[in-house]
């Protein structure tokens, strides 16, 4: 019973989410809502149990002394600074002129938006360092990158504007013309390829669970 | 061989003190280099523009400030038009962290420079938990998944909640996204169930991932990333700060360009002396 109950509900759910898709009327609809907000309510309850969970593992780390404990301190600080303030504040914590909102417009914004912004000093080491061809695929790889890279910016335009003085026939080798037909024609192809492929696996996995096949979910045992 | 001696044990912080000169100086000094709009930027803007004056329009921006570089200007852009328009704007997003950047976006057009009363002329709902589950939802009605609006009025009293009901009721989905949830999600969960007309926004980097569903009719507009923005901007006649960073992205993309062939062409000289001193041993 421990197995057979939730493999029943799961099959009944997941074959009254498909019907709901294709049929408007009430009497799948209603209840198809209410299913929909119990799992935004069980997904809102993810988050406490995240917070919960990331208190344990790091109060557990920095009373061991692990490596780089300092960092899990800052780490819980923040977190539950963050709570304690929104908590404190009430309803309208995102008011503006709120406590809250300060800590978010002059740590949160800054330190997120230097995490991505360091992404382009690593993006050109690891372009130096790492970036090797070794095969043939890999060549063109680098070579429809560069051309892309280049292509997508006013510099590209700027340096093979001069294609624009030959005949109109030959306007297609100018740089964002090349790169717009690489992103739409081969990168599109194999786009359209993956997101098949893709949908296929998930249709075939969702099968799986509503057919009972596909267990992990339950135990993490087959 | 010297020569690719000399780099084994290059300090990579001289390529990161390149990487800054060549993107502070031209957001100080920009160079102007001409813009191109690309077909999807095009598109996008027929699409916006098509939209009936007055219509209501449901913007989802579903980022957060390590996008704000990127999705910001074209997010102030599209709401400088919808509301040149006149239409209802709602803004939802998914994203947990993002609302707070959202709502400034927001606030600084309708209400600092269109002067639009919030609740009326548009309403920013802010985040809600559930991603895909939270699309499907507000099918059943936009109050239904947002009671509440970001600053926890509650919605359904509010004029705007009143023309603004559900998919039915809009004439057109903007995503403006850094991922997921976002416009992929957009479009399956809401723009093949619902046949929303849909365009979206996005980050360069997740771009190529959205050209299928652009080139099916599904979007019927794309904005990728800076350069996108930038194009939008030009098309709408406004210069905004994707127009003034595409100077420092192209500098930027051409050096990890250089940095790519000359990395290789270190590597080639190496394999190649490498290679010699091999056959010159007995």
């Amino acid at each position: 019973m421990k197995r057979e109950v939730p493999l029943l509900v799961t099959a009944v759910i997941g074959i009254f989410m498909i019907l709901s898709f294709f049929v408007p009327h009430q009497a799948v609809s209603v209840p198809a809502d209410f299913l929909l907000q119990c799992a935004v309510i069980v997904v809102a309850f993810g988050y406490v149990l995240g917070g919960a969970n990331a208190l344990r593992i790091n109060i557990d780390l920095i009373s061991k002394k692990a490596p780089n404990w300092q960092y899990k301190v800052v780490l819980l600080i923040g977190l539950l600074t963050m709570v304690v303030v929104g908590a404190v504040e009430g309803r309208a914590f995102q008011t503006p002129g709120t406590r809250f909102t300060w800590l978010y417009n002059q740590l949160y914004v800054p330190m997120q938006s230097t995490m991505f912004a360091l992404l382009a000093f690593f993006i050109a080491s690891a372009a130096f360092r790492a970036f090797r061809i070794r095969t043939a695929e890999a060549g063109f790889l680098a070579v429809a990158a560069l051309l892309v890279m280049i292509g997508r910016v006013p510099i590209g335009n700027w340096a093979t504007g001069w294609v624009q003085q030959l005949p109109p026939w030959l306007h297609w080798v100018q740089l964002p013309n090349v790169e717009e037909w690489i992103m739409n024609v081969p990168q599109n192809a194999a786009k359209r390829a993956i997101l098949m492929g893709a949908a296929l696996g998930v249709m075939a996995t969702g099968l799986r669970v509503i057919l009972g096949i596909e267990r992990s979910y339950l135990s993490g045992e087959e | 061989m010297a020569g690719a001696g000399r780099f084994e044990g290059f300090d990579r912080r001289w390529l990161f003190l390149v990487v800054w000169i060549l993107v502070m100086v031209p957001l100080v000094r920009p160079l102007m280099l001409p813009l191109v709009v690309t077909p999807p930027a095009q598109a996008y803007h027929d699409a916006i523009e098509a939209i009936p004056d007055g219509s209501n329009v449901l913007l989802s921006a579903d980022y957060d400030p390590g996008a704000l570089p990127e999705l910001v200007p074209m997010t102030k852009t599209t709401l400088r038009r919808l509301f040149s328009k006149r239409c209802k704007v709602v803004v939802t997003c998914l994203w947990n962290g993002g609302p707070g950047v959202v709502d400034q976006a927001v606030r600084s057009v309708a209400e600092g420079e269109f002067h639009l009363t919030d609740g009326e002329d548009f309403a920013h709902l802010g985040y809600k938990a559930g991603n895909e589950s939270v699309m499907v939802l507000m099918g059943q009605g936009f109050a239904n998944a947002f009671p509440n609006d970001y600053r926890g009025r509650p919605t359904a009293a509010m004029p705007i909640m009143q023309r603004v009901r559900d998919y039915g009721s809009i004439a057109m989905l903007v995503s403006i996204s850094a991922g997921y949830p976002g416009t992929k999600e957009w479009v399956q969960q809401v723009q093949a169930r619902f046949h929303v007309r849909m365009v979206s926004g996005c980050t360069a980097v997740s771009a190529p991932e959205y050209y299928p569903y652009l080139r099916s009719g599904q979007l019927l507009g794309l904005l990728g990333g800076m350069a996108g923005a930038a194009e939008y901007e030009r098309v709408t006649g406004l210069t905004g700060p994707a127009t003034r960073g595409m100077d420092a992205q192209s500098l930027a993309h051409v050096f990890v360009a250089v940095c790519i062939i000359a990395g290789n062409v270190l590597q080639w000289t190496r394999r190649r002396a490498a290679a010699g001193g091999a056959r010159g041993q007995p």
